[in-house]
């Protein structure tokens, strides 16, 4: 288990408060000026080295993402840090955690980054249902501007500006370039890619979109090393992680663990455990929504990091744990989900359009078991032709629960289909 | 996607407060010049703020503000699912049903709205108090289940607590927001697991 002196929100919870002095007495803002001072390779090499991946889903390697951007400033194209707070994926809710109760780890970490990123200026879309959250995180950036650590003049000595902006209620802005597009002020619609973001981002210039937990944790990773944070966890799988473990479990909770921890201690030693207790366990949705869920069997043994569970067929994603117990009625849980996709499509693509609806119908269908054994393969065959063909991936995140659970609980679809077909032939 | 359309009836005119005015113009200067239209959400949000919901001669007020056509400002209002097309009650309690949310019961959530603001969600109580909505994940989960009252969230919810919560405000009191079984944020109900040294004169 990781020990508290390892933990890098150490006000995950606001038991203290979330102003300058306090985030001072915990750490923040130490030392930052000799962090920049180092240079921005130099800190782009050290959060190589850390092994940082993307806390946003993807997990992507951070420092290679900040490598992308371009080593001279084009006058003419400024560079720009965009932080995605449009925290939507359901069962994730860490990134509110971080802007309401430790958000000076982010102010400090957009300057760094931003500094790395030789960017004078970074925006930070927070979603528009987080509007406590975006005030405590206006407080902070607020504060850190009369003290001057960040502003044109600061003394840093690196101009840097930051605006908190919000959305108005759209999962998709999640997408870093649907979020580019809101935050141009239009429909967030995914833009295709090439080009990237760092050479073809918002405004046509040069950007970075990461995560708020990947830019929070920096500052830390700078002051303490990239050989303390590749430490913990395991190779490729580096670093802490906040969870956030909702459904049934005793407690749910949010808390900052080490990448690695089996799935099992994750939820016997921070959630109270299973209701019901570990054997009462029907499946467990690891990673946020989008990812296809696990049994009980292969919960038993699984690590919560990225190369465990893509083992297990599945993802870390955003590390958002959703406990299912035997209580379950997993068809409706995944059929939520599908209402999910199909609300939230954007409607540029074709496959996502029509195929979250018609899959969502499918589902709606299965759940009562009014449909033909056959429509399991069909519904399969549908979410393949749905998958991959698309802009962004919410058509893929659409596809995998549905095929996680056909994977694991096609009988319990077979089961529905007979015991309808039954009922129906008796009446 | 959902398909969103403007209200039939449109009142007639719409113009910014002075000091509303003030706050567009505030947005627009976070920005760089010639992108004022990246203010866009803002804007309709601050218009929403001032009537309650968006309406047509707004969303031209906001088109002409930040130069943009009407068809644009339009496309953002239908697009984003926070504007309100129509009216809403004066609490507008939007209700998350998403999974994380259904698993810890948001049915009983959901009746508990039927039975005290009205049987149809996007319906304004006959007191014109409340107004409610079934929406999609609200980033809270760990607090499940939970709603969204105008900017306050209210977790940890049953059914039971859902109606106290709503006839207490309806008595024009203000509930606490946060959880409604005693826990601090998100930590474990009981006290946390994790950072106990030091939290340990705290909790």
């Amino acid at each position: 288990m990781l020990e508290d002196k390892d933990r890098i929100f150490t006000n995950l919870y606001g038991f203290e408060g979330a102003d300058l002095e306090s985030a001072r007495r915990r750490g923040n803002w130490d030392g930052t000026k000799k962090i920049l001072e180092l240079g921005p390779e130099a800190i782009v090499d050290i959060m190589k080295k850390s092994g940082l991946r993307g806390r946003g889903g993807a997990g992507f390697p951070t420092g290679l993402k900040w490598s992308f951007m371009p080593k001279q400033i084009d006058p003419a194209r400024p560079h720009y840090l965009v932080i995605n707070a449009d925290e939507s994926e359901p069962g994730t809710c860490k990134d509110r955690d971080i802007l309401r109760n430790d958000p000076h780890t982010l102010v400090e970490g957009a300057l760094v980054a931003s500094f790395a990123m030789r960017a004078h200026v970074a925006y930070i879309y927070v979603r528009g249902e987080f509007i406590r959250e975006r005030e405590a995180l206006q407080r902070a950036v607020d504060e850190a501007y009369a003290a001057r650590l960040i502003g044109k003049d600061n003394v840093h000595g690196w101009p840097f500006d930051l605006y908190v902006h919000h959305g108005a209620g759209a999962y998709i802005c999640g997408e870093e370039t649907a979020l580019l597009e809101s935050l141009e002020g239009k429909k967030g619609q995914p833009r295709l890619k090439p080009p990237f973001p760092a050479n073809m981002g918002l405004y046509g210039c040069p950007t970075t979109v990461n995560n708020v937990e990947s830019i929070a944790v920096s500052p830390t990773i700078l002051r303490r090393g990239a050989e303390w944070f590749a430490g913990i966890g395991r190779p490729n799988n580096t670093g802490t992680k906040v969870f956030c473990i909702s459904g049934h479990v005793n407690k749910p909770c949010n808390v900052e663990e080490a990448m690695g921890i089996p799935l099992k201690e994750l939820i016997e030693k921070h959630a109270g455990g299973v209701r019901g207790g570990w054997d009462n366990l029907l499946a467990v949705i690891p990673g946020g929504a989008s990812v296809p869920l696990i049994p009980k069997a292969v919960c038993d043994g699984v690590l919560m990091d990225f190369d465990s569970l893509k083992a297990a067929q599945t993802g870390l994603g955003t590390a958002a744990v959703i406990v299912m117990d035997k209580s379950t009625d997993i068809v409706k849980a995944i059929q939520r989900l599908s209402y999910f996709y199909k609300h939230e499509s954007c409607g540029q693509c074709t496959p996502c359009r029509e195929g979250t609806g018609w899959m969502w119908r499918v589902m709606s269908r299965l759940q009562q078991g009014r449909a033909a054994v056959e429509e399991i393969d069909l519904l399969q065959e549908v979410t393949k032709q749905v998958e991959g063909h698309t802009i962004c991936a919410l058509g893929d995140a659409a596809a995998w629960p549905i095929q996680g659970l056909i994977r694991h609980f096609r009988p319990e679809l077979e089961r529905r289909i007979r015991e309808y077909g039954t009922k129906q032939a008796a009446e | 996607m959902s398909a969103r359309r403007l209200h039939e009836e449109q009142p007639a005119s719409f113009a910014f407060s002075e000091e509303n005015r003030a706050r567009v113009n505030q947005w627009i200067a976070k920005f760089p010049p010639g992108r004022q239209r990246s203010a866009v959400i803002s804007a309709l949000w601050i218009g929403q703020e001032q009537e309650g919901w968006v309406t047509k001669p707004m969303i031209e007020e906001v088109a002409k503000i930040l130069d943009m056509p009407y068809i644009r400002v339009l496309e953002v209002a239908t697009f984003y699912t926070m504007f309100h097309l129509a009216p809403v009650g004066k609490h507008h309690v939007q209700v998350c049903t998403t999974t994380p949310c259904w698993l810890r019961g948001s049915d009983d959530v959901v009746k508990a709205c039927k039975k005290h603001i009205s049987d149809k969600p996007h319906t304004v109580s006959a007191d014109g108090e409340f107004s409610w909505e079934e929406v999609e994940c609200l980033g809270a989960c760990v607090n499940a289940p939970m709603v969204l009252i105008n900017s306050d969230p209210y977790e940890d919810l049953t059914g039971e607590k859902t109606e106290e919560i709503l006839e207490a405000i309806r008595r024009g009191e203000t509930p606490k927001p946060g959880s409604q079984i005693g826990r601090h944020s998100s930590e474990p109900e009981g006290g946390p697991t994790t950072l106990l040294a030091t939290l340990k004169d705290k909790v």
